[in-house]
Order: C-alpha cells, then sequence, then structure tokens
C-alpha cells in the first residue's frame, strides 16, 4: 500500500477484521483519526495551511496531503483536515492560534464519522452500486474528494490510489453503508 | 434522474445530492422595520409559479452546501443555465428563444 495517498494517515484499523475480503474488492475499517471541520475566508487560507502543516486546496474536490496530514476540498470556504488521533490538541491549538485574529470556525469532528478502505480492482464497481458518480480514473483522478450520497446516506468519498477508495459515513450511518456494500458485493461472489 | 451542474465544484450530479429553494432573485426588504406587512407577504409568500423558464435556487446539499441559481423549463425540466449565488438574473426571454421556446 505503499504509493497511495496519504498512507500514512489513512491505516486499517488493526483490532478489526475485514468487513470483507474478496479476491478483486475488499472492505476494512479505517483506524480512527483526528478529523476537523474548518470554515474560513479566503484571506485566511494561506496562515491556516501553514499551521495545519498541508496548504489547503483552493481548487475544487481536490485534496493536499503533508507529513501525517490531509486537507480535503468541501466547499468554496470549507475543508476537512485530516491527522492521527493523538495530534488533536496539538493540531487544534496550532490553527486557533495562527487564527486567532482572523473570523474562522474550527470544530473536532473526530467522533462524528467513521471510515472504511474500499480497495481493489472492483472497488468502483463496487461504490458505483449506491453511488451515482463516474469513477473512472479521468473523471475521478486519484486525489478527488467529494461528498455526495449513498444510496440514502450521506458519505464522502477520497480517492487514494487508483483502486482505492475511502469512504466516510457518519458513525450511526455506517453500518447501513458498509452492510450494503458487503451485500452488493455478493453478486461478484455469485459470478 | 436530473443531472444537475454545480457551478462551484464544477462537475455534473444527480439530483440526489441537491434541493431546490424555490424562486430565486426575490430580494429581502432592505429595512425591515420599514416594510409594511404589505411587503413581508409579498416577500414571503407570493411567487409567480412560472410555466416556462424560471430562475430558481438551488442548494447543492449533499456536496459544497453551496446554494447557486440555476434557469429551469418547469414544463420540460431541462436544466438551461447555471450561475453562482450573487450573480445577476440572467436574460430569461434570450434563454427561452435560444431553447427555441
Amino acid at each position: 500500500m505503499s504509493e497511495l495517498l496519504a498512507n500514512d494517515l489513512i491505516t486499517p484499523d488493526a483490532g478489526e477484521s475485514p468487513l470483507l475480503s474478496l479476491g478483486n474488492v475488499s472492505i476494512l475499517k479505517g483506524a480512527p483519526l483526528t478529523r476537523l471541520s474548518l470554515r474560513l475566508r479566503e484571506a485566511s487560507v494561506k496562515d491556516a495551511g501553514k499551521a495545519f502543516g498541508a496548504s489547503l486546496p483552493v481548487k475544487a474536490l481536490t485534496c493536499e496531503v503533508g507529513d501525517k496530514r490531509a486537507a480535503l476540498w468541501m466547499g468554496p470556504d470549507e475543508w476537512t483536515l485530516l491527522a492521527p488521533e493523538d495530534d488533536l490538541q496539538s493540531v487544534f491549538n496550532s490553527i486557533e492560534t495562527a487564527l486567532k485574529d482572523q473570523p474562522h470556525a474550527l470544530v473536532d469532528i473526530s467522533e462524528r464519522s467513521e471510515s472504511i478502505i474500499v480497495s481493489g480492482e472492483k472497488a468502483a464497481w463496487l461504490l458505483n452500486t449506491g453511488i451515482f458518480i463516474d469513477f473512472s480514473l479521468e473523471a475521478f483522478p486519484v486525489g478527488m474528494v467529494t461528498r455526495t450520497v449513498f444510496h440514502k446516506s450521506p458519505v464522502m468519498v477520497w480517492r487514494t490510489g487508483p483502486d482505492t477508495f475511502v469512504v466516510e459515513a457518519w458513525v450511526s450511518f455506517m453500518d447501513y453503508v458498509a452492510g450494503l456494500l458487503v451485500q452488493a458485493a455478493q453478486e461478484l461472489q455469485a459470478a | 434522474m436530473l443531472l444537475i451542474y454545480c457551478p462551484y465544484c464544477g462537475v455534473e450530479r444527480p439530483e440526489t445530492e441537491f434541493q431546490c429553494g424555490g424562486e430565486a432573485h426575490i430580494a429581502r426588504p432592505a429595512d425591515p422595520g420599514q416594510a409594511s406587512e404589505e411587503d413581508w407577504v409579498e416577500f414571503l409568500y407570493m411567487r409567480t409559479n412560472t410555466k416556462g423558464i424560471a430562475a430558481e435556487r438551488w442548494r447543492h446539499t449533499n456536496g459544497c452546501g453551496r446554494f447557486f441559481n440555476a434557469v429551469r423549463d418547469t414544463v420540460s425540466d431541462k436544466f438551461l443555465k447555471f450561475y453562482k449565488a450573487g450573480e445577476t438574473m440572467p436574460d430569461l426571454e434570450a434563454i427561452a428563444k435560444e431553447a427555441g421556446k
């Protein structure tokens, strides 16, 4: 998994057994992360990026990855910042200090969502059972990140490799999302 | 399913990601304290309910979360133009002509 984007950040949860493990697609639960929601104006983008350790992407649907840091574009003035679980306080404080005099909203949303790592040559096919987005590499290149809906649940999809996606859903929706993915994958087993 | 273009994300997405926010370009009374009850009725409830080409507000709820405006033919459900919130209303008649209405 060494060539994957943010592979020092997005790792399978060691204590969990795979939700799905087939020859051509697998689903692993992601390890807990620090997740921060950051909203601010254009003038503060540079300062916030410097304090965080990865610059904030200004191009729509893209991400910037630093050393154990990832900044994901969520909207024109909204980003999700990812860092290792233990770095919550230090990251939070350094951004708050840097943006002391600038209007912004930094909120800890670490516990709001859980992530799963969907990988394998059939990963895009599997996600497409519930998401109406073209996941070909031309339309959805590595590094692209977006919020969307999976069947009826809001999810975030981040492509970290040609055949690897990180899917985040709210904690209470994760059973629904992961459950439907595992169920849909039965079609692959049957084939 | 309708495909809707989000001018902030710059991509076309399925309609399930979006919510319609009703008629666009309805200005809130500039000085709410001075607005009469009739002004509020006009602002809150009165809509043109166009049959044909109309400008609407849409929100990319399950995406970037932004409101934007779209011109849609309410008869055929065909979208004709998308533009960011805050931009002036395009010439609906010209759009209608172009679309052959």
